[in-house]
């Protein structure tokens, strides 16, 4: 299930593996992305600490990481084709994977709908 | 379509049947233009020179074997591609230019007179200094000026820009805490509507920047920021403030902040490119400031963006003065002098040589021809304008922050909502009205942000016709007209340019039409 972050990230546990990107609210917000910068596999990032860095013609921003844990593998695909954040955010443009440290940070995120009313309100 | 496939003629007013496709690609006087390599061609010079008889070169084989790659252009067509180029440039000299954050006022002549004179203009750095008093002098006057009107003990002069003044004061700030061996001080606090370059600033000095949020009224969230220094105000280096901020507003708690900062052991440094706003009225010295930039580009009307250089002098309080870099004006008993060697406490030097003397000799002409009176009139009237601005606009554009603001009017786009025209529209739209396009999505915390400062410059008649293209346009967008936004520059010498593409894949070379067909194979 699919749990998203005020700072509009979404995360994906898969098993033990999480995949992270942002949020097709966010991505419209951005307007349309020119390049995403993304961390090094083996890389450990904590909770809310900054996971990328992703530009738009409009700005730039950071991304943070939704749980703490280490980066497993990133989009590279995004280097070229930065267009897919906007096309897809929650498919083909995930930012990286990561390992979880502790599963039950996810519980504090919002779900789907949690989100969605988060947003209209915003 | 020019031989790259790339429209080079205005094809807008084509709208109009009457309006024929001329052969020739120009319109009347709207010219197109080419590319310099268009104009010229690889093959051709435009200065031919016979070989000097009886000269053997030394190159050996460092001689350039093949041709240079530049185009080759006589003399009036070099002169026709630059002309044509800037009856296409939008400045200052021809209009409104309400570009927020940047202090777009008119330069006065007096300055270009002044800044041409030989002893400012035809200096060089390494002049013996007995020959250069006069410019000395000016730097020396500059100087005094900035520290009068910041009420600061010291101005370091040299740095070339904004974002470079802050880095002096970041650096200043960072020397005195490694001076004092508070080497665990490396925590920067920004507030989330500041310009990018504060952080960017910060990182490059080796600090980590935290975050302060703002309140639901545009300012600095005090009891945030006081709860963050709480948390560890040990690992505080100092804050990075806008004041007025980017958006426009007054940091009301300015002092309760500089206190807070100064009681965790911290240094306050103050981003001043909107000191426009506070000239003569206010001093930062009085509000607890360690270090400050000034945009003299800005505040002080020399020419900028495309126009000419940056120069960001930074003042600095007693606690950092000592660090200030070198080099700096000294007078003495026999005259002016310049300390060129840092002692132990300096943080070093910034440039190679004095700064940006063309800026210096237009901003002091500016400030002494305005008198102190005149400088206070002018901060009055920008801000006064721009609160005309607000005032005028309120009822059909949506201000971020309710109340007065002050050199710079923000709006957000919630007037916008459902129109299906967003705030990249509403600024095209503006080229049309034959204005430079306020800033946009700038500050990142207002959606869709419009940030206008008209500045002083502009006439009470001036304001009213820019108000009334905005009104209009207001009107427009609300009225259904999607499709004119959407459109929009039609009148523009190039349409809407696809920023998108231009930031994915930039094109940063000319490469030979031949090539281009090779690389397509
Ligand atoms: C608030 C603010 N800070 C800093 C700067 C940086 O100044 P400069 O462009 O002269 O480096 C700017 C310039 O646009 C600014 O608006």
């Amino acid at each position: 299930m699919m749990k998203y972050t005020e700072s509009h990230e979404w995360i994906k546990l898969d098993g033990d593996v999480a995949t992270v990107g942002i949020s097709d609210y966010a991505a419209k917000a951005l307007g349309d992305v020119v390049f995403v910068e993304l961390p090094g596999v083996g890389d450990d990032v904590d909770a809310g600490g900054e996971l990328a860095v992703v530009e738009s013609v409009k700005a730039a921003s950071e991304v943070y990481a939704p749980i703490a844990g280490e980066v497993t593998a990133v989009n590279d695909a995004l280097e070229a084709a930065p267009e897919t954040v906007n096309a897809a955010p929650t498919e083909g443009g995930w930012f990286v994977k990561m390992t979880v440290a502790d599963a039950s940070a996810l519980d504090a995120l919002m779900d789907e709908d949690a989100y969605k009313d988060y947003c209209a309100g915003l | 379509m020019n031989n790259q496939g790339r429209p080079t003629a205005p094809d807008a007013a084509n709208t109009n049947t009457l309006a024929p496709k001329t052969h020739s690609g120009n319109q009347a006087l709207n010219q197109a233009v080419q590319l310099i390599f268009e104009v010229g061609d690889l093959a051709t010079t435009g200065i031919d020179l016979p070989q000097p008889k009886g000269t053997k070169s030394r190159l050996g084989d460092q001689a350039r074997k093949g041709p240079i790659g530049l185009p080759g252009l006589s003399e009036p067509e070099t002169m026709r591609h630059y002309v044509r180029l800037s009856q296409k440039n939008y400045a200052i000299d021809l209009g409104v230019y309400p570009l927020g954050s940047c202090t777009m006022k008119h330069n006065p002549r007096l300055n270009e007179k002044v800044a041409r004179m030989p002893g400012f203009a035809d200096v060089h750095p390494l002049q013996p200094i007995a020959t250069v008093q006069g410019a000395l002098e000016l730097m020396s006057e500059l100087s005094h000026w900035l520290m009068t009107l910041c009420n600061m003990p010291a101005v370091a002069l040299t740095p070339k820009a904004g974002a470079h003044g802050e880095l002096c004061g970041m650096m200043a700030i960072r020397a005195r805490l490694d001076a004092d061996g508070q080497t665990q001080r490396r925590r920067v606090l920004v507030p989330e509507s500041a310009h990018g370059t504060n952080p960017a600033t910060a990182v490059q000095c080796g600090f980590t920047v935290d975050e302060i949020p703002a309140s639901g009224d545009g300012r600095v969230n005090l009891d945030a920021l006081k709860a963050r220094i709480d948390s560890n105000p040990d690992d505080v280096a100092g804050i990075m403030l806008t004041n007025p901020n980017t958006c426009g507003l007054f940091e009301r708690d300015i002092i309760e902040i500089a206190d807070a900062i100064h009681a965790a052991g911290g240094y306050f440094y103050c981003d001043g490119a909107n000191f426009n706003a506070l000239v003569g009225r206010v001093r930062p010295g009085d509000l607890g400031v360690d270090a400050m930039h000034i945009n003299l580009h800005k505040t002080f009307s020399t020419p900028h963006g495309g126009g000419g250089p940056g120069s960001g002098p930074t003042v600095l309080s007693d606690a950092l003065k000592d660090y200030a870099p070198v080099p700096y004006v000294v007078q003495t008993k026999e005259g002016y002098d310049l300390v060129e060697n840092a002692d132990d406490k300096s943080f070093g030097r910034m440039c190679a040589f004095h700064g940006q003397m063309g800026m210096y000799s237009r901003a002091l002409t500016y400030m002494m021809s305005h008198g102190s009176d005149g400088l206070r009139q002018a901060t009055e009237d920008a801000v006064l304008n721009a609160n005309y601005v607000q005032a005028s606009l309120s009822d059909v554009m949506t201000p971020a922050f309710g109340g007065v603001c002050m050199h710079e009017a923000l709006f957000d786009d919630r007037f916008l909502k459902d129109t299906g025209v967003d705030t990249l529209d509403f600024a095209k739209a503006m080229i049309d009205e034959g204005y430079h396009p306020m800033t946009m999505y700038f500050p990142l915390v207002v959606h869709g942000a419009m940030l206008i400062e008209p500045t002083e410059s502009e006439s009470k008649q001036e304001l009213d016709r820019f108000i009334g293209s905005m009104r209009h346009l207001a009107e427009k967008a609300k009225a259904g007209n999607v499709e004119m936004f959407k459109q929009a520059p039609v009148y523009a010498p190039m349409r809407r340019l696809d920023e998108t593409q231009a930031a994915r894949k930039p094109v940063l070379r000319w490469v030979e039409p031949e090539e281009v067909g090779v690389a397509a194979e």
